[in-house]
């Protein structure tokens, strides 16, 4: 068919699409307000289980099982990028030349990354309990060591990076995680329920059962995946000479 | 009543988003979306979703356009080349 027909066929699928999208935003409930009905469910339940932060017991409790999915997706993803970023035939490896810094930069990044660092660890160690989790302390502290190649060279980062250690400690994160699911089973309930630790009390470290073992092995999983994920981008960047 | 702030920064999101998609270089648009992430992270907050606004701080303001310039040095530094060697 011609640009036209095609045109008209589309124009008729837009409309259904933009009378639904419409119709269904009509039945929105107002903007903003205190009481929504998920939030209360949510709170509710979260509260409970002795589970301060309820999008963390709604990630590692309810919604554990979609949660490993997550943690399959991302060390897959990372998987992918080490085989297509591997060194190539033809390729061959060259130590970089040491980089000169500028003194303050040099400073600032070496006055920030104990602070970072233990930001992202902090934000780890209390998913359960205030905003954040494993994931965004992960990626803060992956981030992190980073600094390293702004405040000193790429070889200084080499030192304290060694790959085989993080690639390891992601696998093992994953399995991990698995672990804790399967123990369920071993208690009698369904893979990755919240059952086999005491709910502990409020707000403390100890609080919410499984969610804090969850969120620690999510927490290692991300710093390490991202931590592999940078280092072949970095690699092919800064070594690689083809 | 936070309803004033929270158009403020839906107008400073979209004009951010907007710069990030007319910039065409590539080094200046992972500046802008070093940027944009900052301004999702300020709405996402003023929104009361904590959890979100840091995972768009760290994966968005400092993660993405990490791995966008050394993307961009690394296909730079291989193309130079080859040119070089014709």
């Amino acid at each position: 068919m011609n640009r036209r027909a095609r045109a008209g066929v589309l124009a008729v699928g837009g409309v259904g699409v933009a009378f639904l999208l419409v119709a269904a935003c009509l039945n929105l409930p107002a903007f903003g307000g205190s009481r929504h009905p998920y939030g209360a469910r949510a709170v509710t339940v979260s509260l409970d289980r002795h589970t301060a932060n309820t999008v963390a017991f709604l990630n590692f409790d309810p919604r554990a099982y979609d949660t490993l999915g997550e943690v399959a997706i991302m060390f897959t993803a990372v998987l992918g990028c080490v085989v297509l970023l591997r060194q190539a035939r033809g390729e061959h490896r060259e130590p970089p030349a040491t980089a000169e810094v500028a003194p303050p930069v040099r400073r600032y990044a070496l006055l920030v990354l104990p602070v970072a660092l233990l930001t992202g660890g902090y934000v780890v160690a209390h998913g359960q309990l205030s905003p954040g989790g494993g994931f965004q302390g992960g990626v803060v502290a992956a981030t992190a060591l980073h600094l390293l190649y702004l405040g000193a060279d790429y070889r200084a980062l080499e030192r304290i990076r060694p790959l085989a250690a993080y690639e390891a400690a992601d696998a093992l994160a994953v399995f991990a995680y698995l672990a804790v699911g399967l123990a369920a089973l071993f208690g009698g309930a369904a893979f990755l329920t919240n059952s086999l630790l005491p709910y502990g009390e409020f707000n403390t470290l100890a609080s919410g059962g499984t969610v804090p073992l969850l969120n620690a092995a999510v927490g290692v999983e991300v710093t390490c995946a991202v931590v592999v994920l940078l280092a072949r981008f970095l690699e092919q960047t800064v070594e690689i000479e083809g | 009543m936070a309803e004033p702030l929270i158009a403020v920064v839906l107008v400073l999101v979209a004009g951010t988003a907007t710069a990030a998609v007319l910039t065409r270089d590539p080094v200046r648009q992972a500046l802008v979306l070093s940027v944009l992430g900052v301004d999702l992270a300020v709405l996402f907050t003023v929104l009361q979703a904590p959890d979100v606004a840091l995972s768009q701080l760290a994966v968005g303001s400092a993660l993405t356009p990490l791995l966008i310039m050394l993307t961009v040095r690394t296909v730079g530094r291989k193309s130079g080349r080859k040119s070089g060697r014709k």
